[in-house]
């Protein structure tokens, strides 16, 4: 039985001076013969948001699942606000908050006693525990359900009521697994904004996603995970920067034409069963315009003219095998 | 804070979750002492009369029935609310709830005792409800001491715990509450197999090992005993022992259950 650790530091400092919140080196996980986690190395600093994206089956859960002490890895060590996880995961848990992707609330009690569980369970007291949970109801704006039993709140209730839950113990590094699947549009960017806030008071987030707008929108540093490797990690202007940049797409619907313009442009690249052609440029005013007098001056006239800059989207497919699923946005 | 005082903040904050839940949604505590109460009624009112005739020394009326069938009773109302502790702790482990528990810096046994402490809790308030039941149709105990009353309720509360960390450990290897709930039911058919309804010596020669070395009928005998003076002999030793046995058991399973790693 581990004894209870208070924990004083939630970050140890590398050599360069900047404190790290979490760090692994070769982390490993099967399920059988399903390798899922193929060796994850991490290293997140303090204060940061970090966002591990990847599509579905990915193995981003698992990652947090270890990391928050809920599975043993099989190999691989990871300091968790500056305690080994093998070694002291008690000491890990007093460190950090999660939010799993399945809702973790009592349904069978109502908001507030949830929080007041969370709150005992910290060990506040009965006080301060009242105070906390009141606060972080207003807060989340369920102050008005509170006195409902958690299965009657709808999905975005639910949620906010599970992050709340999860603030309770005034964590410095807060584990948010795919912390917007399933909510509406609304709901989704009052939780970017809840996390934000997290971030403004200092608090470390790691999240798992498979939103690339989500981890555009709120990560320092995005991880790209696929069949369990980081195939890519980066700010989200450096993985845009990892492919190629845009193009113009000329799309045609008569294949006689689309042939005569593809013989004429010779130097863009063609999909003949699209019949589409591609020429390269950064979608500037003027690159625009000289292609477009171009092509009048070639005698080409495409049906359809896109104009394509990249965007986390493609980085996402190119890394993780996908298919011409590129997003257009035509301008 | 230290390990114990830790386990103890904890376990009764579970406590007091699972408490809520019985009290919020009391209907299948209720359900459950339902059985009980109709076998009761049942084994009185109907077949009381000719039960009798088969105990001992010639039949005594529905009334010495009702006596010798009360000890039975009280047990199988603990088998039936122990099925409820499997279904809930089942039910339990497949919120997501758990999950973030075991993510606390809390005492990683405290769920499991909440459950446990609640459990005999609510076995020893229904045991007083079938057993209320019961003196109202006109149970009475022969001479019992206060010290003797004691004892049975101590025997019934063990009784409890032994049942419940067994039923702790079916609810959790149950992939979901239905499996807990037929994976649980030999609680409450084991006294059915017992000597609660009619003596061991009443019933066929090869049934006979199968009533006598199981749990329930030396708890059964003894309580017996200990409420009506009949002899006690061996089964109050056999009855201890068993509990004990199941106790241990039950929580070294439901330990070694709830230390995996969840999926």
């Amino acid at each position: 039985m581990p004894s209870y650790v208070m924990s004083t530091s939630t970050s140890t400092s590398d050599p360069n001076g900047s404190t790290v919140a979490v760090s692994a080196v070769g982390l490993r996980k099967s399920y059988g013969d399903k390798v899922v986690l193929d060796g994850i190395d991490l290293r997140i600093p303090t204060g940061s948001v970090f966002a591990l994206l990847g599509p579905n089956g990915a193995g981003k859960t698992t990652v947090v699942k270890i990391l928050s002490t809920l599975v043993s890895a099989d190999d691989g060590q990871a300091l968790v606000g500056g305690h080994d996880l093998a070694a002291d995961p008690q000491g890990v848990r007093a460190a950090i908050g999660v939010t799993g992707q399945f809702s973790a609330v009592d349904g069978l009690i109502t908001g507030e006693e949830n929080m007041l569980l969370m709150a005992d369970l910290h060990h506040l007291s009965r006080r301060d525990g009242r105070g906390i949970a009141g606060e972080l109801l207003e807060r989340f704006d369920l102050t008005e359900a509170a006195n409902k039993p958690a299965s009657t709140y709808s999905g975005g209730m639910k949620r906010r009521l599970d992050i709340a839950m999860t603030l309770v113990g005034s964590a410095r590094i807060i584990f948010l697994d795919e912390p917007t699947t399933g909510l509406d549009p609304r709901a989704r960017h009052t939780m970017w904004q809840i996390i934000r806030d997290l971030v403004s008071d200092g608090v470390t987030v790691f999240l798992t996603t498979q939103y690339l707008d989500e981890a555009d929108e709120l990560a320092d540093r995005i991880a790209v995970l696929n069949d369990g490797r980081i195939v890519a990690e980066g700010t989200a202007e450096e993985l845009k920067r990892l492919i190629p940049g845009g193009h113009v797409r000329l799309g045609f619907t008569d294949p006689d034409t689309y042939r005569s313009a593809a013989s004429t442009l010779g130097e863009a690249s063609h999909d003949d069963e699209a019949l589409t052609l591609q020429l390269p440029s950064d979608g500037s005013q003027r690159e625009l315009r000289s292609i477009l007098d171009w092509l009048d001056a070639a005698g080409v006239e495409a049906d359809e003219l896109t104009v394509h800059t990249p965007d986390l989207d493609d980085v996402f497919f190119a890394l993780t095998g996908g298919t011409d699923q590129t997003k257009e946005s035509a301008r | 804070m230290s390990t114990l005082s830790l386990a103890v903040r904890d376990s009764s904050t579970m406590l007091r979750r699972n408490l809520l839940h019985a009290r919020r949604y009391p209907s299948m505590t209720l359900n459950l002492l339902l059985t009980p109460v109709m076998l009761l009624l049942l084994f009185v009112y109907i077949f009381g009369d000719t039960m009798s005739a088969g105990l001992g020394d010639g039949g005594g009326g529905r009334s010495e029935y009702l006596a010798y069938l009360v000890p039975g009773i009280l047990t199988l109302t603990i088998g039936g609310t122990t099925i409820g502790t499997a279904v809930s702790v089942s039910m339990d482990m497949t919120e997501g709830i758990i999950a973030r528990f075991r993510t606390l810096a809390i005492h990683r046994g405290s769920v499991l005792i909440g459950h446990v402490i609640g459990s005999v809790l609510q076995c020893v308030a229904s045991v007083v409800l079938v057993g209320a039941v019961a003196v109202a149709i006109g149970f009475r105990s022969t001479n019992a001491t206060a010290l003797e009353w004691i004892l049975a309720l101590g025997l019934l509360s063990l009784v409890s715990l032994s049942l419940t960390w067994i039923a702790v450990g079916m609810g959790l290897s149950s992939p979901n509450p239905e499996a807990a709930s037929n994976n649980a039911m030999p609680l409450m058919i084991l006294p059915l197999l017992s000597s609660a309804f009619v003596p061991v010596d009443a019933m066929p020669g090869w049934f006979r090992p199968i009533a006598e070395y199981q749990p329930f009928t030396p708890a059964i005998e003894t309580l017996r005993g200990l409420l009506l003076g009949t002899g006690i002999g061996n089964n109050g030793w056999l009855a201890v022992a068993w509990c004990l046995g199941l106790t241990v058991l039950g929580y070294a399973w439901s330990k070694s259950l709830f230390d995996r790693d969840p999926k």
